[in-house]
């Protein structure tokens, strides 16, 4: 029962970040429906963004964490305008073939630069508690705790707020929404600025809880939070958050009764049969087409 | 009498060919080209027909496939299997092409089945499905300790020479233009086009749709056959979604649904990869950021949806030009 | 035209490199096979550094000395990222394009493998400075070991037995966990070698558990390890996941001595590992502490030179070339096959390592290793074992 519930405090801790990081793929197709395929190595480079700002002047975390935040928000705004923009009307295929592009060279310029990987510094002393058999460490908890309250203001933002409600009404209607008077270019720009903003602190969190960081972590962890947002249903955004869990859980028991690398063999069949029986993921609507 | 704007006639294509094979025979004989030089024209070979065998799914048919390593992957590791375990030490020049052939048939028998999934989703979905099957392949191969699992498979033969991979080559572009001048591959574009006008006009689509990623993924396991009998060494990291996203590049950057277009893009690719060597990692931040550039200003690659003529059926090239 | 230059871009690519080519003078060329980039950069940087230092140095005293009279030597580095198939790529192009006479490297045993299988094949001889998997000097379908590899350090199955008597005697641990790499070759071998080996000399092995290379998080694989309540954890992986092992088994509160295998010994591990590692041993081929004078002299010139102290990498490496080139002297002539026949009659050498004893038909030297202690932040040299 106690190596039971161990393994449960690991599944919650990873699938949190897998949520932060589905939510971005997600918020972006909803609006665009896009492939932000750039997402995963955006979330790589804002761990490097922390490592550099802690390298420069040692700020108190809660400070580090905004400053990312904020770092990354701005890079997905300036991919969107430089990359994606002009390919609004071209075909879809090749506004994913830049995203690859894009996740290519933000990869393999971090690894230039930084061919080694690094060691992010201590943000802050975790303290373990013990409940019997149990070890809870407090950087799990602050791990979950923010990913939950992001989540949370998230979900908030875009079922109360008016700039949500235009997200939502973007994602269900691109051509007529801007002849009711929404600045179309102003939501997408401010969506990919979301889902910036939760990919950095992801990165942070990331970097706090496995503190080797190295350039091809986005792939590795970009690939998997994708496949959790695609499970959960992509556009969605409760269902990434469902999907983000869901993967973390499956990884962590996999691991538990077979061996390690039977993980990604069981994450993508599980991802296939849910596909097979639920072509839109468990959250996901049916696209409508019309003839 | 030869002319680059109208296609040659029979008699001068098939001395052509003969020429090249013949040349090929002889460069391998002979010794006449650097050991290098023969590495890179069999891997600009190898990329011909991984790419013209995608351009298949995601040019003419205009899906998303991203799982095309995986298909290599199948087809490298049977035919290993193959010329290594099963019929290792019987006289090559029989038993390699049976090794190619039946690494293109595992792949296509998997091919299959992935077109029948692709009967109920497509777009975006399929592409995801596609990239599950590819860590499926991938992780799959990595838990089989009979092919030595994710340290890799050791010891394959070096089976691969010029005139076997010219021959490979060939017959994969002469096989794919022919279906895509065909009914099929009319039926194949009609489904990128519109799905549902074509049903309804009584193409069957769902045959459209299996025919296209067999044949697709029959020539993808063929590269992949090839591909292990170059390195020697196969492990499952070779066939990632690097390797797919490589491909990937390969058909955009040269143009979709173009048989030339595939040529051009495997040949731009594979002499790239090469001159850029001395850049080191800069130069996988060179090469997307050309793609992405190109993606900017040409969004369906260098030669998208034109073909050179030389491709063009003779019949259809003339009718063609009679209407105009 | 602009229907034309799409294809005169084409041309245009494909002869450009054909059209340049190189002026040459004859020289001694060597390859270089190495793990610049990818997952363990340090070690390849390190051998790069140590060939780069000693070339330099036997170049300005006239280089080799052949039959012939004295040629100059050429290094020509390539990368393999620590990935196996690109390692198999890098020596094809080595041997084919570069026409080099010898390669050293890989380092890193999944690379060593199938570069050496390259090799074997196309009968170029490489000397491999780190490799340690048996596998690597060895013909597995034949059963017999290779003519043309060779390596400068000793292998797992020395090193396994060392670790495991290291562990049970000076340790006095009766009950070790291990947690290993299943896809990558070193730490494989290293795990299954140390298991026989320590069950065979009398102690008990709780948890064998095993991770894929990439991964981050071990929480499973240590909650079950830490449940089995060992003595010792054996971590026979590489410099860059060992840190992440450390933290993770601290942070469950999991108290077990940590002991690895040569694959910790780049300074790196320090740097990453910070207090997680403290007062953790393993083995190594070197010691800066108990060197001889030439080693001595090795380790000073290094560190004027590259500002930090050599590893055992550097170390294996400045042997490797050594080892080569009095090959090539010996054997007189800028050719491989007369390489490989020297090389083949090498019984003895004195390296910076220790001394080197071939047996014949061996590519494999007998050598004696080191257990070494990180210990404030620094390696302790802590006892050393015989063969």
């Amino acid at each position: 029962m106690d190596y039971f519930a161990q393994q449960a405090i690991n599944a919650v801790q990873l699938g949190s970040i897998y949520a932060l990081i589905a939510l971005g793929y997600s918020m972006v197709y909803g609006v665009l429906v896009m492939i932000n395929f750039a997402h995963g190595d955006v979330f790589m480079v804002s761990s490097f963004f922390c490592f550099l700002l802690l390298l420069v002047a040692p700020v108190p975390f809660a400070v580090a964490l905004v400053v990312v935040m904020l770092a990354t928000a701005i890079l997905g705004v300036c991919i969107e305008r430089l990359a994606y923009r002009p390919l609004r009307n071209a075909p879809r295929v090749s506004a994913i073939i830049t995203a690859l592009g894009c996740g290519l060279v933000i990869q393999n310029t971090t690894l230039s630069l930084s061919p080694y990987s690094q060691r992010m510094p201590e943000l802050l002393k975790p303290v373990v508690w013990k409940f019997g058999g149990v070890s809870v460490s407090s950087l799990q908890v602050l791990i979950v705790g923010i990913s939950v309250a992001l989540m949370l203001g998230l979900d908030f933002f875009i079922r109360k707020t008016r700039y949500g409600m235009a997200m939502r009404a973007i994602s269900m209607d691109r051509i007529t929404v801007p002849l009711m008077g929404i600045p179309t270019n102003a939501i997408i720009s401010m969506t990919f600025a979301l889902g910036g903003a939760l990919g950095g602190a992801a990165g942070v969190l990331y970097g706090m809880a496995y503190p080797v960081i190295g350039a091809s972590m986005g792939v590795l962890v970009g690939w998997k939070a994708f496949v959790a947002a695609v499970i959960g249903g992509i556009g969605n955004v409760r269902g990434a958050v469902l999907g983000g869990y869901l993967l973390g859980a499956v990884e962590v028991f996999t691991v538990t009764v077979l061996p390690s690398t039977y993980r990604d063999l069981v994450s993508y069949s599980l991802l296939l049969i849910i596909l097979i029986f639920k072509p839109y993921g468990l959250l996901g609507r049916p696209a409508v087409q019309k003839v | 009498m030869l002319r680059l704007d109208r296609p040659p006639s029979r008699g001068l294509l098939l001395a052509l060919l003969a020429a090249v094979l013949a040349s090929c025979f002889a460069i391998e004989q002979f010794g006449l080209v650097d050991d290098y030089i023969r590495f890179i024209l069999i891997t600009l070979g190898i990329n011909v027909i991984l790419c013209v065998s995608l351009n298949l799914v995601n040019g003419w048919m205009g899906e998303f496939s991203v799982g095309h390593a995986g298909f290599m992957a199948l087809g490298a590791y049977l035919s290993a299997c193959v010329s290594v375990k099963w019929l290792g030490g019987a006289n090559p020049l029989w038993m390699f092409p049976l090794a190619v052939i039946s690494g293109g048939l595992a792949a296509g028998v998997v091919g299959f089945l992935l077109g029948l999934l692709s009967f109920k989703t497509r777009g975006d979905y399929l592409a995801i499905i596609t990239l599950a099957f590819l860590m499926i392949v991938k992780s799959g191969i990595e838990n089989i300790s009979y092919v030595g699992g994710p340290r890799g498979f050791l010891g394959i033969g070096n089976e691969t020479s010029l005139p076997w991979t010219a021959a490979w080559t060939i017959l994969t572009l002469w096989a794919i233009r022919n279906l895509v001048y065909s009914r099929f591959g009319r039926a194949i574009v009609a489904v990128r086009e519109d799905e549902i006008a074509a049903t309804a006009m009584g193409v069957d689509t769902r045959k459209a749709k299996l025919v296209a990623f067999v044949v697709s993924s029959f020539f993808g396991g063929v590269a992949g056959a090839l591909f292990a009998h170059q390195l020697q060494f196969i492990n499952p990291g070779s066939f990632d979604i690097v390797k797919s996203t490589e491909i990937l590049v390969m058909v955009y950057l040269g143009g979709i649904g173009s048989i030339a277009g595939s040529v051009l893009g495997a040949t731009v690719f594979t002499v790239l990869t090469q001159v850029l060597q001395p850049l080191g990692t800069w130069r996988m931040v060179i090469m997307p950021l050309l793609l992405v550039m190109l993606m900017l200003f040409r969004p369906r690659g260098i030669m998208g949806l034109r073909e050179w003529s030389w491709f063009v059926p003779r019949r259809e090239f003339e009718e063609k030009e009679k209407s105009s | 035209m602009r229907q034309k230059l799409p294809y005169l871009l084409a041309l245009a690519l494909l002869l450009g490199p054909a059209g340049c080519s190189k002026e040459s003078k004859p020289s001694v060329k060597i390859g270089m096979n190495l793990e610049l980039t990818g997952d363990i950069p340090a070690v390849g940087a390190s051998s790069k550094n140590a060939a780069e230092m000693f070339f330099n140095k036997l170049n300005a005293d006239g280089g080799v000395s052949l039959a012939s009279g004295p040629m100059p030597a050429e290094l020509i580095i390539g990368d393999n990222g620590a990935k196996a198939d690109q390692a198999a790529a890098t020596a094809q192009r080595l041997i084919s394009q570069e026409k080099v006479v010898a390669m050293v490297g890989p380092n890193s045993s999944a690379c060593a493998i199938p570069a050496g299988e390259i090799a074997e094949s196309l009968k170029c001889v490489m000397i491999s400075p780190w490799s340690t998997n048996p596998k690597t000097t060895m013909d597995t379908t034949a059963g017999v070991p290779k003519r043309y590899v060779f390596r400068a350090c000793f292998t797992d199955l020395f090193q396994a037995k060392v670790l495991a008597k290291f562990t049970l005697n000076n340790l006095k641990a009766k009950k070790a966990a291990v947690l290993y790499d299943v896809s990558s070759e070193a730490p494989l071998a290293q795990a299954t070698l140390f298991k026989d080996t320590f069950t065979a000399e009398g102690g008990e092995i709780v948890a064998f558990e095993t991770f894929t290379t990439g991964d981050k998080d071990f929480s499973a694989q240590l909650t079950k390890i830490g449940a089995a309540q060992p003595d010792v954890i054996f971590l026979p992986t590489y410099y860059n996941d060992v840190p992440l092992i450390a933290q993770q088994a601290r942070r469950l509160g999991i108290t077990a001595q940590f002991v690895g295998s040569d694959a910790w010994s780049s300074p790196e591990i320090i740097k990453l590992g910070g207090a997680d590692l403290e007062g953790s041993y393993f083995c190594n081929h070197f010691s800066t502490q108990i060197a001889t004078d030439e080693a001595k002299k090795f380790v000073s010139d290094y560190t004027a030179k590259y500002g930090q102290a050599p590893d055992d990498v550097a170390a294996l490496t400045y042997d490797a070339c050594g080892l080569l080139v009095e090959a090539l002297e010996k054997g007189g002539k800028n050719e491989r096959e007369a390489v490989r026949e020297a090389f083949a009659q090498i019984r003895e050498y004195k390296g910076v390592t220790g001394t080197f004893k071939f047996e014949p038909g061996s590519g494999d030297p007998i050598k004696s290793a080191v257990v070494l202690q990180i210990k404030d932040g620094q390696f302790v040299w802590v006892t050393n074992a015989q063969p």
